[in-house]
This record gives C-alpha cells, sequence and structure tokens, in this order.
C-alpha cells in the first residue's frame, strides 16, 4: 500500500492500554511503527526535539500526569512545525463536552477506548485508513473530523 | 470581512504541474487523469530533481502499475461526486465505461491496494463534497440530500453520521467554533 511503514505515536501514562495498543496495531494489515511517551511533559519534549521524526497520527490520552492531552492538543496546535499533524484524542471519557471541545480545539479524530480487542483493532484500522485516504486523494484535512466508538 | 472561495483543484493541479514542467525546460503533453508523456528522453538527475521540487505539494510520481489504475479510479469517482447531474449516472457503469475494464476487476485491485472498497470510497468523497457545501452554508441540508442523490435528508444525515460519527449539524457547529477560535 505504501512504501514507508506510517509513523505513530501514542500519549498514554497507563502501561496495559500502551500494550494493548501496541498488540492491536501489529495485528493489522497496514505497516506501521509505533512509538509511545507516558505523558504529557514527555510528549511535548518528543514533538519538539528535531531529531526525532514527527508522527503521521498521534494518538493522545486526555488523562495524563505532569501535563493533561487538552493542555498538549493546544499547544501542538499553536507550534507552527506541530500544527499540521493529525491528532486522535483516545480517551476513557465519553462526554460530549470533551469530544466537541477537542475538537474546536483542533483534534481530527476522537476515540472512545474500547474494552476489548477486536473492537480496538477494527477502529484503528478504520483511523488508518481514513487517513491514508485524506493523505492521497486530495481530501481537506481541515475537515477531517471523526468520531469512534 | 470574510470570503469563501470555491475552486476546482484539477484546474489548480494541472497548472502547477504545467508551470513547473515548465521551468525545468521539459517538453511534455498531458494526457489526462495525471497522465503526463514527457516527450524528450530526460535523465534521471533531472527526473528526481523534478519529483523533489513537485513533493512539498503533495504530487508524486506513481510507479506501480496498479497503483496507478487505483489513482485513476479515485480521479474518475473524485470527478463523477463532482458533477452536477452526477444523478443520472450509475457508479459502477461509470468507472467501468471510463477505465476500459470491468467493475470487478477495478473492484479487486482497488481493495487489494487501499484495503478499502470502492463503494467505501465514494461514500467518503459524497460526504466529503456535503461538508463542504455544508461549510459554504448557501445550500439547505434538503438541497444537499437532492444534489448528492440521496432519497431523503434521513438518509444524508445517517450516512454523514456513520462515516465521520457526528451528525452534520454537529459538524457544522464545530467548524464555526474552531474558526472563531483561531482568531
Amino acid at each position: 500500500m505504501q512504501k514507508n511503514a506510517l509513523h505513530i505515536l501514542l500519549a498514554d501514562d497507563d502501561e496495559d492500554d500502551r500494550l494493548f495498543f501496541k498488540d492491536a496495531f501489529e495485528e493489522i494489515k497496514i505497516q506501521t511503527n509505533v512509538n509511545f511517551v507516558h505523558d504529557g511533559m514527555q510528549l511535548m519534549d518528543h514533538l519538539m526535539n528535531t531529531d526525532n521524526k514527527l508522527p503521521d497520527i498521534l494518538f493522545l490520552d486526555l488523562n495524563m500526569p505532569k501535563k493533561t492531552g487538552k493542555e498538549c492538543l493546544i499547544e501542538i496546535k499553536k507550534t507552527e512545525h506541530l500544527k499540521d499533524i493529525i491528532i486522535a484524542i483516545y480517551s476513557t471519557s465519553s462526554s460530549e463536552e470533551d469530544i466537541e471541545d477537542t475538537f474546536i480545539q483542533g483534534a481530527n479524530i476522537y476515540i472512545k477506548k474500547p474494552s476489548d480487542f477486536n473492537t480496538l483493532k477494527k477502529i484503528i484500522n478504520e483511523v488508518v485508513t481514513v487517513n491514508w485516504h485524506y493523505h492521497t486523494s486530495g481530501l481537506n484535512r481541515d475537515n477531517f473530523l471523526l468520531r469512534l466508538k | 470581512m470574510k470570503l469563501f472561495i470555491k475552486f476546482d483543484i484539477n484546474t489548480i493541479c494541472s497548472l502547477y504541474l504545467k508551470q513547473n514542467l515548465e521551468q525545468n525546460n521539459i517538453n511534455f503533453t498531458t494526457l489526462g487523469f495525471g497522465e503526463i508523456e514527457i516527450e524528450d528522453n530526460i535523465d534521471a538527475e533531472a527526473l528526481d530533481n523534478l519529483k523533489t521540487k513537485l513533493a512539498p505539494c503533495g504530487f508524486e510520481v506513481v510507479e506501480n502499475q496498479k497503483s496507478v489504475l487505483v489513482q485513476k479510479i479515485k480521479d474518475a469517482i473524485i470527478e463523477l461526486v463532482f458533477m452536477d447531474d452526477s444523478n443520472n449516472y450509475k457508479s459502477s457503469v461509470f468507472l467501468a465505461e471510463k477505465l476500459n475494464h470491468s467493475y470487478g476487476y477495478l473492484s479487486n485491485v482497488f481493495s487489494e491496494v487501499t484495503y478499502s472498497s470502492i463503494e467505501n470510497f465514494i461514500i467518503l468523497q459524497k460526504i466529503e463534497r456535503a461538508k463542504q457545501l455544508i461549510i459554504i452554508n448557501e445550500m439547505s441540508l434538503t438541497e444537499i440530500a437532492f444534489l448528492l442523490n440521496y432519497s431523503s435528508v434521513a438518509h444524508l444525515s445517517t450516512q454523514f453520521k456513520n462515516t465521520t460519527g457526528i451528525t452534520p449539524s454537529a459538524f457544522q457547529r464545530i467548524i464555526k467554533k474552531r474558526r472563531e477560535n483561531l482568531k
């Protein structure tokens, strides 16, 4: 499908969630390269360090120590070289307020953390496929909003 | 002052491509569908040069035959979805006639390369057009549903919600607030 593996970064403080996420990415057909950070501070350090390749999609947990996902989102959208990264919120919250608010702040995708592995795989597959269409088919990224349960 | 600008992606792309090729002194003819025939032999270095120059705007030289066909399918779908009389065509017939392959073959190649189906891609494009029309805010949802060949507003709303996870009105509200937020 594409020559280079897709670059994925997950910011999440929960170790089980990170493992679950990693396994799901290993089982989908599309080739990916998954990296992790454990909190908001570490995420911003990672993104600001120009030695690191920027992710194609950033999965962002809202509830993290040191710096919350929402603070990171706002900071990323204000930073010139980061503001075009596709951001998928990956959260346990399903409050309509959180969802709408993160979309308004510039998130592209909102995923309610699923409790079973197959749903997660299905969701990840959909995110990666739709993202790829946006990447290759001249779709307008400003209009890219996707909510998955 | 706020202006909404309509533009034609095809024209922009062809124009940009033409200017770049001319700047590089390359003689060429366009064959449509993003296909270009270069008249003289150009060396690998000049070709690489051109690729690097075009890359920042998202242009990419497609090298694999199946990917070429998939790109043609996508272009034809976009053409169909953005036509104003698209109601007159059945998509499978349109694609088969346009690309001179059976729909079954096209559908297999598309799924093999993209891991998704032609039907899904058509829906994605229709919803994309609906989004643009909603943002421009000149038409009611009923008019948009008719233009895009949905049997009813409910049908459009359902497909919009299934594709994006949010309703058309939530979409409109979010984009509006996001813009205000950017100011």
